[in-house]
C-alpha cells in the first residue's frame, strides 16, 4: 500500500482530530505486511490457524495468547499495533504431536494479531485477531 | 541482575510412548524492551532479553523458540511433545549478552 499525499492529510487531518499531537512510534500496516511477506513469501490466505487470547485484556504487560496451526512447521506472531510489530516465531518439530504453543506477550494498547503459519507442504496461512487492552504495556 | 535468572520447568515425570505432553516452561528475567526511558535520566534502557529458546530431547531438537522485545517479561512457553522413549528433555534460554541458562528434566516412559 502506497500513501498518495491526499492519503497523508487526511490522516494527519484525522490524528489532529483524535487528538494525537505527537506522533506515537506504533509500527505501521506496511511494517506488519513487510513481516508477513519476509517470513511467508508473500500474503499467505487467511483461515488455518488459531489465535487463542482475551478478548479484553486488562494489563498489557502481560497478555496470554495460545497460536495453533494444524501441521505447521513454524508459526509466526505479530501484534500488529506496537511499536516494532515482531514478538516472536515457534517452530514445530516431529516431536510436537500438535502445533500449539502459548506464551505472554506485551501490547501497548488496544490492537490486531496477527499469527502466520508454514507448512510441512510450503503453503502459508493467517489469523488476525483484535486484542483490546485497558493499560497498555509498552510504558516506562 | 544474572544472579536472579532462574528458570523453571513443569513436565510430567512419566509418559505412555507417543502420549502428548504439554510442557511447561518460565524464566524469571526482565525482558528489557529497550523502548523504555530511565525515570531519571532520561535515557534509553539498553535491550536485554531472552532471545533463543530450545528444547531438546536425548540430544535431539524438540521445539524453539525466537523471541523478541514483544514477549512479556518472565516469559512463559508452553507447547507439546510425544516422546517415544525415557530421556532428558533439556532446555536452553539464550540472553542477549551471550549467557545461556539451562535446566533438564527425565521423563520417564513406561
Amino acid at each position: 500500500m502506497k500513501l498518495s499525499r491526499r492519503d497523508l492529510f487526511a490522516l494527519a487531518a484525522g490524528l489532529g482530530a483524535a487528538g494525537l499531537i505527537k506522533l506515537p512510534a506504533y509500527a505501521s500496516d506496511d511494517a506488519v505486511e513487510a513481516a508477513i511477506k519476509k517470513f511467508a513469501g508473500g500474503m499467505p490466505k487467511t483461515g488455518g490457524v488459531d489465535i487463542s487470547a482475551p478478548e479484553i485484556a486488562e494489563n498489557g504487560n502481560t497478555v496470554p495468547i495460545e497460536v495453533s496451526a494444524a501441521g505447521a512447521t513454524s508459526i509466526m506472531l505479530l501484534a500488529a499495533g506496537n511499536p516494532n510489530p515482531g514478538v516472536g516465531t515457534f517452530h514445530f518439530t516431529k516431536m510436537n504431536p500438535e502445533s500449539r504453543a502459548s506464551t505472554r506477550i506485551r501490547l501497548a494498547k488496544t490492537q490486531d494479531v496477527v499469527a502466520v503459519a508454514k507448512m510441512a507442504d510450503g503453503s502459508t496461512a493467517m489469523a488476525r485477531r483484535e486484542i483490546k487492552v485497558t493499560i497498555g504495556g509498552c510504558g516506562g | 541482575m544474572a544472579a536472579n535468572i532462574k528458570p523453571r520447568v513443569k513436565v510430567p515425570g512419566t509418559a505412555k510412548a507417543g502420549e502428548a505432553i504439554t510442557i511447561k516452561t518460565l524464566i524469571s528475567h526482565p525482558m528489557e524492551s529497550g523502548q523504555r526511558k530511565d525515570r531519571k535520566t532520561g535515557e534509553l534502557i539498553p535491550r536485554k532479553i531472552i532471545n533463543k529458546f530450545v528444547a531438546t530431547f536425548n540430544g535431539e531438537l524438540a521445539f524453539s523458540a525466537d523471541l523478541l522485545p514483544a514477549v512479556a517479561a518472565n516469559p512463559y512457553i508452553e507447547f507439546v511433545v510425544a516422546v517415544p522413549e525415557s530421556g532428558i528433555m533439556r532446555f536452553e534460554w539464550t540472553d542477549d549478552d551471550g549467557s545461556v541458562y539451562d535446566i533438564e528434566k527425565k521423563i520417564t516412559v513406561a
